[in-house]
């Protein structure tokens, strides 16, 4: 890789160890992707929990604080797998999160903020077109290439710390023009109307073509999608298909037109999907066992406003008996949903309100289901269905009416059409 | 290793990390640390996974591509601190996270091949990866 002075300065050492860690290790990834320098970045967005990190990664944060680490530009951080203040009734290792609680604050002494939250794009930073930034989770990385327009690749935590910690990243991937451009051709014919039908679309678009280098177009929506339906689609995308960008002829910044999004004569359509294909996705679970005992709704944290439309289903009822629901959300969200209101509403029906996690990194999680008995895990989500499968839930996407009707009668029906 | 016979090689695109030989482990579905492997046993759990009951550890573990999730940035140091690490991942198309996390953590990693190795390789066959030269070798 071609180095500048300053990066040449940061390997030989000449700003401290832990940067010429974080640089020589970018370096080695860099050049795996023969990259030919580095993009400054203006922020970077970094998962880091113990339930992941385990011991060795705790141990390495701390090496890496003992030896002067300092963020030198914003450094957020992804949701963790505890709410310490539901920890106890869940059944966490103490242990673990006390670990837990130190790697905050190894990460907080590196001036890293402590954000806790998967949807930073809706609440926390918002870059510009064009701007670079270091961003994981998955989620993150698809809204901002696509929605915003900012160029980022998938940045797993050692490797979004030290972009935090040297300020730069390797530039490859998707800090380049040619691989922002649309791949195949996605024509929509149907009206997509609760978040699990952008979740379906971008299960049904991601299985299609699993490559991170593969940029679906979509045209025919049949109206303009918000925020919370983007987040949906893209983390589906992410998930299903490993996928970092899309676009939507006429919504996101790269694609005022077919031509434009294609950098040329557009493809024929790859995929067609109605009504029927995102039937065929709800159809497609087991639910030979129809006891709901666990709804949730996470994967990513809920805005403002899902919160809203959620505790609007919810009021005046109360959850079945047996059943347990869980809602995760960043802080944010959870400050101004207790404040109006929705909050108490959703407690009032027996719902779980989780702050600063997603539930499918709970610490102790396969031991939680376990022990509670759950088997069958409903949501709205289509990325948590898919990404929880290592902790041997049986897995259901529903619509979210569906979702709230199963946490209210404690069993979850077959798809509705 | 002087019973086998080497029966073909394979050349990758990409590499990283120090030579090494080992037992294959072949998938014809992708993997993810965290939507497939209980990282406390180093068994494929994900029910329906090709892989499904199957250890990852000691093994050379051949995927056509990689899934979302960013955990493998820490997942696989933290593997290789347990003891429970593959020995190299050969994948057909990875993202950056797999890679991320093997340059970290000292696993090899391959991406890309030719011939396909999902054609080629069996289970069991002894494999040598020497990613300066960007090969594979296979011996049954």
């Amino acid at each position: 890789m071609r180095l500048t002075a300053l990066e040449q300065a940061m390997l030989a050492g000449e700003h401290g160890e832990a940067v010429a860690e974080a640089i020589a290790y970018q370096i080695r990834v860099g050049e795996f992707f023969d990259a030919e320098d580095f993009v400054p970045i203006t922020n970077a967005h970094m998962m880091g929990d113990i339930e992941v990190m385990g011991d060795s990664g705790l141990a390495h944060l701390g090496c890496f604080r003992s030896k002067g680490a300092r963020c030198r530009v914003p450094v957020t951080t992804n949701a963790r797998c505890a709410d310490f203040a539901h920890a106890a009734r869940l059944g966490q290792d103490e242990e673990e999160i006390a670990k837990e609680k130190r790697l905050i604050a190894h990460l907080q002494a590196m001036n890293v903020v402590t954000t806790d939250t998967c949807i930073n794009y809706q609440t926390v930073y918002q870059p510009h077109l064009g701007e670079h930034v270091a961003w994981g989770d998955t989620g993150t990385v698809i809204y901002a290439n696509s929605v915003f327009g900012a160029r980022t690749n998938f940045e797993s935590g050692p490797a979004a710390l030290a972009a935090g910690i040297t300020g730069r990243t390797p530039r490859y991937g998707f800090h380049l023009e040619r691989h922002r451009r649309g791949t195949f051709r996605v024509v929509v014919d149907t009206e997509l109307d609760d978040l699990a039908d952008w979740g379906a679309l971008g299960k049904l678009a991601g299985e299609f073509r699993q490559n991170y280098y593969a940029v679906p177009v979509f045209e025919g929506l049949r109206r303009a999608p918000t925020s919370d339906e983007l987040k949906h689609l893209g983390c589906a995308l992410a998930s299903y298909g490993s996928m970092a960008m899309f676009h939507i002829v006429g919504v996101t910044p790269e694609a005022p037109d077919l031509a434009t999004a294609f950098g040329g004569t557009p493809p024929e359509p790859a995929l067609r999907i109605g009504r029927a294909e995102l039937d065929r996705v709800y159809a497609g679970y087991d639910v030979s066992d129809p006891g709901a005992t666990l709804v949730v709704f996470s994967g990513p944290q809920l805005s403002l406003f899902e919160l809203k439309a959620l505790a609007e289903r919810f009021a005046g009822q109360r959850v079945h008996p047996g059943c347990q629901v869980f809602v995760t959300t960043g802080r944010g969200p959870a400050r101004d949903a207790e404040a109006l209101g929705y909050l108490a509403t959703l407690r009032e029906a027996g719902v779980t309100i989780l702050e600063g996690v997603c539930f499918y990194i709970l610490q102790n999680l396969s031991e939680m289901r376990r022990r509670n008995g759950w088997h069958n895990l409903v949501s709205n989500s289509a990325k948590l269905v898919n990404i929880i499968g290592a902790h041997r839930f049986n897995t259901i996407l529903r619509r979210t009416d569906e979702c709230v009707a199963a946490a209210l009668t404690g069993r979850v029906t077959g798809a509705q059409s | 290793m002087s019973e086998r016979q080497h029966i073909a090689s394979m050349r990758v695109a990409r590499a990283v990390g120090e030579p090494v030989e080992g037992l294959a482990l072949v998938s014809t579905e992708g993997f993810s640390p965290r939507y497939d492997l209980d990282r406390w046993s180093g068994l494929i759990t994900k029910p329906g996974h090709k892989l499904e009951g199957r250890s990852i550890v000691d093994r050379i573990c051949f995927f056509p591509t990689a899934k979302g999730g960013i955990a493998a940035g820490w997942a696989f140091p933290d593997i290789v601190a347990k003891k429970l690490a593959p020995r190299a991942l050969v994948f057909g198309v990875t993202n950056p996270v797999m890679v991320q996390g093997a340059a970290f953590a000292g696993i090899t990693l391959t991406e890309g091949w030719e011939p396909d190795a999902l054609a080629l390789v069996r289970n069991d066959d002894l494999v040598r990866i020497d990613p300066a030269e960007r090969l594979i070798h296979i011996y049954r």
